[in-house]
C-alpha cells in the first residue's frame, strides 16, 4: 500500500492584481505518495469546498509536461525540487511526512499577479510577435527535402524548440530576464536555412520587446538553466548576445 | 433537415482539385473588409487564424488559455503521416488514403478522405518551411517511422514532441500576423454561445476569465477549433480544461452533432494508480515499433517481469495478429488488453495492466537507440511511476484518448448552420469510427492550413449577409442565457462539488459506454446520467463569484454540458445496433473478438438535432448515408 504523509502548506493568497497578498497556512493529513503536486492541491481545494471557503486558483492543464501552463514557485524553487521536472510531472514521493511547503507564484514585474498562484504571461506572446517566426505564408512552401539540414543542427534546434514558455527562467532569475525564453526561440531559429533570411531582424526586435516588457538583463547566474523543465541551455542566451552584437554591427537597415 | 455533404462530382483524385476550380474567390480588396471569428488556437485553430489572416481576412482568435501555445494539440507525441513516399516503401496517397478509410472501419467519408492523404504532403512542406525540426537522417533528408494500422513509414516526428512542434509552427504563424495587425487575439477567453442572425451564424459569446465580463462579438463567420469531448468520461489523456461547451452551445442552436458514441481508447497509457487521480497520461503509440506487449500466462504468476521466462508469457498480440503484432490499430489493441485483464491475467497493483517491454529492443539495437527515439518517454514514465523502463517493462492500459465524433460538417467543413465551419477534432469528419494514430495533427492541420481557408472565401463570396451589429436582438438573447446559466450554476448552492459529479459522470461512461457496450448497459447509463443531471442542479455547489478569476465556476459550466452530451453518447451507442471500430457492441462481434459491422443498416453518418431538455434529452436523428464508389467494404483484418 501507498504511504500516506501529513503536508503542511504555506500558500500566497492574494485576491486580485493591485491587492495585497499572504501566506496562509494548511494541513494535509492524508497524502498519497503517488499523487502528484497538482492532485495534492486538488485534493486540498476539494476540502476548502466542502468547507465553503474560496479555492486556491493555479494554472494547469495538460498535467504531462509539456503545456507550459503550471508555474509554482516551491520552497523557492521553480517548480519545485526536482531537476527536469514541471510543477505538474512532480510527486508527492518527493517529499516526506510533516514537511513544510511554501508556495508562491511566479514572481516577475512582467508578470504581474490575476489572482492567488496565477500570473499573466502575456509579455512571453508579445516577444514571440515581435520576431519569433519564419516569415513563410501558407502554400509556399518547396518540398521538404528540398533543403538538407544535417542532423546535428536540426537536433540541437530541436533541443531549443522544446521550450514550453511555462516561465520558470524568469521566476528563477535575480534580475527577472527573459534571456533564457528569448535566446531559445532565437537559437531553434536563427540556426535553421529557413530562419536565416530575418535573423538579424528577429533577434533585435525580440531582444527590444524583451527590454519593453520590463524583463531585467542578463547577469550569467545560470539560475534559469538549473530551473529549465526541458533543460535548455545557457548557450541559447550566449548565442543570443552573439547575433545581436553582428545584426546592430551590421549596421544594414533591419 | 437535408443534410447536403456537398461532395464535388467527378472521380476521386479529381474532386478537391475540381472544387478548388469552382468555388467562389473573394478579392483580395474585399477580404479585408470581412471578419472571422476563430475560436480554439490548436493545430485547426491556429493554422486557420493564420492562413485567413495571410489571406486579408481580419480574423479574431479566442482561446481559453494563457497563450495560444497551450492549446491541446501541443501534447501530440508520435507524429503526423503523410505520403510523401521518402523511404520508398511503396507508400501513395492512395494508399494513405485506404488505410484511414480501413482503419475508420468505413465509417468516414470517402471524398474527404481521400483528400485529407492529397494535403497530407502539403502539412510536410509548410512545416518545414517555419523552421519545424522534425527528425532528420545523417544525410539531412527527413526520417520517417511507422505507426499502428500501416505497412509503410510514413510517420513524420519530433522525438516525441511532435504535436508541440507543429503546434508552435502554428502559434508563431499566428503571432506574425498578429504582428501585423491582422488577427486580434483574445486568450483566457471561454465561448459560451452562438449568435445566429437571419439563420447564419454571426457571432459568439465570451466570457472572460480573467474579469467574469460577458463579451459579443460579430463577423461573417465562424470557425470553432474547440476540440475533442474526451473529458466526458472524467479520466482521459485530455488536458484539464479540453470541454465540449463551445460546440455544444452550437448543436443546442441547432448544429447537428455527429457520431458522438465513438471514442477511441488509446491502449497505451499510463495505469490508473489512485481515487485522486485527475487524469491519465499517454504513452506514445510509437512505442509498440519496439515494445512488445505481454502478460503471464499463469494468471496467478507473480513473479518479477524479469523473472518470469519467454515460454511463461503470453505475447497475445503477437500472438493473435501475426502480421501487423504489436502494431495493431489502437481500437484492436485497448479491446485486447482489456480481454486478458478481464481473463484474469492483468498486471500490478489493480490488476488492470499489461506489459510494454523493451527489453529484446535493448538487446538488439543498444541502450542508446532506444534512449534517442523514446528517452523522453522513458523519463515521463518513470517520474510518474517511480519504475524505470530500461529495467523493468512499462505498466500500461487503455484510456480515453480521442473523439471522433463532433459537429456534423459538409465537405466545406461548414455544419448545417451556415456560416458555422468546424474543424480539426471537433467537426467528425475524416476518421469514421476510429482514428489511426498520427492522423490527428494531419487532419487538424489540413482543416485549417488548407480547406477552411477556401471554403470560407466561397461561403462569403456567395451570401450577402445583413447589416446588424452587437446590439441585435439576437446578440441580447444570446448574451443574456449565457449570463443566467452562470448566475443558475453559482445559486443552487448545494453541498457536492463539481468534480465529485464529474467523477460519477466519468464511471458511468467508462463502465457503459466505454471500451465494449451493449443493450442493457446503454440504458441503464442514459437514466444514471438522468439522474446525476437532475441531482447535479439540486446539489452542487460552486464557490466564488462570477466576476473574479474562478476556474471551479468555468468547470461547473463544462460538466453541466457533458452530463448532457453524456445522455447522447449512450443514445447515440444504444441506436448504433452493430458494431463499427471503436465502438464495440457485445452483441455485435465476430467469433474472435472483432467488430461486425452491419453495412446494410448502419452504413451511414448519425447526425443529431437538439430537440430541447426536459428531464430527458430529446435529440432527432438524421441519417447521411455513406456512399463506397471507390472502395469495398470488408471485414478489418490486421491477422
Amino acid at each position: 500500500m501507498a504511504e500516506t504523509m501529513t503536508i503542511h502548506l504555506k500558500i500566497w493568497r492574494q485576491d486580485g492584481p493591485n491587492q495585497p497578498g499572504k501566506l496562509v497556512d494548511y494541513t494535509l493529513d492524508d497524502v498519497n505518495e503517488h499523487m502528484s503536486f497538482l492532485e495534492m492541491l486538488d485534493v486540498l481545494n476539494e476540502k476548502l469546498v466542502a468547507k465553503g471557503e474560496v479555492p486556491v486558483e493555479f494554472d494547469y492543464d495538460c498535467r504531462e509536461g509539456i503545456c507550459g501552463s503550471c508555474n509554482l514557485m516551491i520552497n523557492g524553487r521553480a517548480h519545485g525540487p526536482k531537476d527536469l521536472t514541471c510543477t505538474c510531472q512532480l510527486h508527492m514521493r518527493n517529499y516526506n511526512d510533516g514537511d513544510t511547503i511554501v508556495i508562491e507564484p511566479f514572481r516577475a514585474k512582467a508578470f504581474p499577479v490575476i489572482k492567488d498562484l496565477v500570473v499573466d504571461r502575456s509579455a512571453f506572446d508579445r516577444i514571440i510577435e515581435a520576431g519569433g517566426y519564419v516569415s513563410t505564408k501558407t502554400g509556399s512552401a518547396p518540398d521538404a527535402n528540398a533543403i538538407p539540414i544535417d542532423k546535428f543542427t536540426v537536433d540541437t534546434a530541436f533541443d531549443y524548440a522544446t521550450c514550453i514558455g511555462c516561465g520558470a527562467c524568469v521566476a528563477a532569475c535575480p534580475n527577472s530576464s527573459a534571456s533564457l525564453f528569448t535566446g531559445a526561440k532565437l537559437a531553434h531559429l536563427n540556426r535553421l536555412p529557413q530562419g536565416e533570411p530575418e535573423k538579424k531582424r528577429r533577434t533585435i526586435s525580440m531582444v527590444e520587446q524583451m527590454e519593453e516588457e520590463g524583463f531585467g538583463d542578463c547577469s550569467n547566474f545560470a539560475e534559469c538553466e538549473a530551473v529549465c523543465p526541458k533543460g535548455i541551455s545557457i548557450s541559447a542566451i550566449a548565442e543570443m548576445r552573439r547575433d545581436y552584437m553582428k545584426a546592430v554591427f551590421a549596421g544594414e537597415e533591419v | 433537415m437535408n443534410l447536403e455533404s456537398n461532395v464535388p462530382s467527378g472521380p476521386l483524385k479529381e474532386k478537391w482539385s475540381n472544387h478548388l476550380n469552382d468555388i467562389k474567390l473573394v478579392a483580395p480588396n474585399n477580404k479585408r473588409k470581412h471578419e472571422v471569428i476563430v475560436v480554439g488556437t490548436g493545430l485547426a485553430g491556429g493554422s486557420a487564424a493564420a492562413s485567413l489572416a495571410e489571406l486579408g481576412y481580419n480574423v479574431k482568435s479566442f482561446c481559453i488559455q494563457d497563450s495560444a501555445r497551450r492549446a491541446h494539440s501541443i501534447a501530440a507525441q508520435g507524429g503526423i503521416n503523410a505520403a510523401k513516399n521518402y523511404p520508398n516503401d511503396g507508400d501513395s496517397i492512395w494508399r494513405l488514403f485506404y488505410d484511414t478509410i480501413k482503419g475508420g472501419d468505413y465509417r468516414s467519408r470517402e471524398s474527404n478522405v481521400y483528400r485529407l492523404a492529397q494535403i497530407s504532403n502539403e502539412i510536410i512542406d509548410q512545416a518545414v518551411a517555419q523552421g519545424v525540426p522534425f527528425a532528420r537522417e545523417y544525410g539531412g533528408l527527413l526520417a520517417n517511422r511507422s505507426f499502428g494500422g500501416a505497412q509503410v513509414s510514413r510517420t513524420f516526428y519530433a522525438r516525441g514532441q511532435t504535436g508541440q512542434q507543429l503546434l508552435l509552427g502554428a502559434y508563431q504563424a499566428m503571432m506574425r500576423q498578429i504582428h501585423e495587425g491582422k488577427i486580434d487575439y483574445y486568450p483566457r477567453h471561454e465561448m459560451l454561445d452562438l449568435v445566429i442572425i437571419d439563420g447564419k451564424a454571426r457571432g459568439i459569446i465570451t466570457r472572460d476569465l480573467v474579469s467574469g465580463e460577458i463579451k459579443r462579438w460579430i463577423a461573417d463567420a465562424v470557425v470553432l477549433a474547440t476540440g475533442g469531448y474526451g473529458n466526458v468520461f472524467y479520466l482521459s489523456t485530455n488536458a484539464k480544461n479540453s470541454n465540449v461547451t463551445a460546440a455544444w452551445r452550437c448543436h443546442k442552436r441547432g448544429a447537428t452533432f455527429a457520431n458522438p458514441c465513438y471514442v477511441q481508447i488509446h491502449p497505451t497509457c499510463i495505469p490508473v494508480s489512485g481515487d485522486y487521480q485527475s487524469k491519465l497520461t499517454l504513452m506514445s503509440e510509437s512505442l509498440r515499433n519496439d515494445g512488445r506487449v505481454w502478460v503471464p500466462e499463469d494468471k496467478n504468476d507473480d513473479r518479477h517481469p524479469n523473472d518470469i521466462p519467454d515460454e511463461d508469457r503470453y505475447y497475445y498480440l503477437e500472438e493473435r495478429y501475426p502480421s501487423f503484432g504489436n502494431l495493431v490499430p489502437r481500437d484492436v489493441a485497448s479491446r485486447n488488453a482489456k480481454m486478458v485483464c478481464d481473463d484474469g491475467m492483468g498486471v500490478g497493483p489493480t490488476g488492470r495492466a499489461v506489459y510494454l517491454d523493451f527489453r529484446d529492443a535493448i538487446q538488439r539495437d543498444g541502450k542508446k537507440a532506444i534512449e534517442e527515439k523514446y528517452g523522453n518517454l522513458f523519463e515521463m514514465y518513470e517520474n510518474i511511476t517511480g519504475d524505470n523502463p530500461y529495467e523493468v517493462p512499462m505498466r500500461i492500459f487503455p484510456a480515453v484518448h480521442y473523439t471522433m465524433g463532433g459537429l456534423w460538417v459538409d465537405y466545406n467543413l461548414m455544419s448545417n448552420v451556415p456560416g458555422l465551419f468546424v474543424a480539426g477534432e471537433a467537426n467528425f469528419s475524416d476518421h469514421g469510427a476510429n482514428r489511426l494514430g498520427a492522423s490527428a495533427l494531419m487532419q487538424g492541420l489540413s482543416d485549417g492550413y488548407f480547406i477552411i481557408p477556401y471554403t470560407i472565401g466561397n461561403y462569403i463570396a456567395n451570401n450577402d449577409l445583413a447589416d446588424a451589429d452587437t446590439k441585435h436582438d439576437a446578440f441580447d438573447e444570446a448574451s443574456s442565457n449565457a449570463q443566467d446559466h452562470i448566475d443558475k450554476l453559482l445559486n443552487v448552492n448545494g453541498d457536492k462539488s463539481v468534480v465529485e459529479y464529474h467523477r460519477e459522470l466519468g464511471q458511468i461512461m467508462w463502465d457503459k459506454v466505454g471500451i465494449s457496450r451493449n443493450e442493457k448497459g446503454l440504458k441503464e447509463a442514459i437514466q444514471q446520467i438522468r439522474e446525476l443531471r437532475e441531482d447535479f442542479w439540486q446539489n452542487v455547489r460552486v464557490p466564488g463569484e462570477a466576476s473574479n478569476y474562478n476556474k471551479y465556476l468555468e468547470f461547473a459550466g463544462r460538466v453541466a454540458d457533458f452530463l448532457e452530451l453524456g445522455e447522447l453518447m449512450a443514445e447515440d451507442a444504444l441506436h448504433r445496433d452493430e458494431s463499427a471500430g471503436c465502438h464495440l457492441r457485445k452483441e455485435h462481434q465476430t467469433e474472435e473478438g472483432e467488430a461486425l459491422r452491419n453495412d446494410e443498416e448502419y452504413s451511414y453518418v448519425a447526425a443529431w438535432e437538439f430537440k430541447g431538455l426536459n428531464g430527458q434529452l430529446a435529440e432527432e436523428l438524421h441519417k447521411e448515408n455513406l456512399e463506397f464508389e471507390f472502395v469495398e467494404l470488408k471485414q478489418r483484418s490486421y491477422k
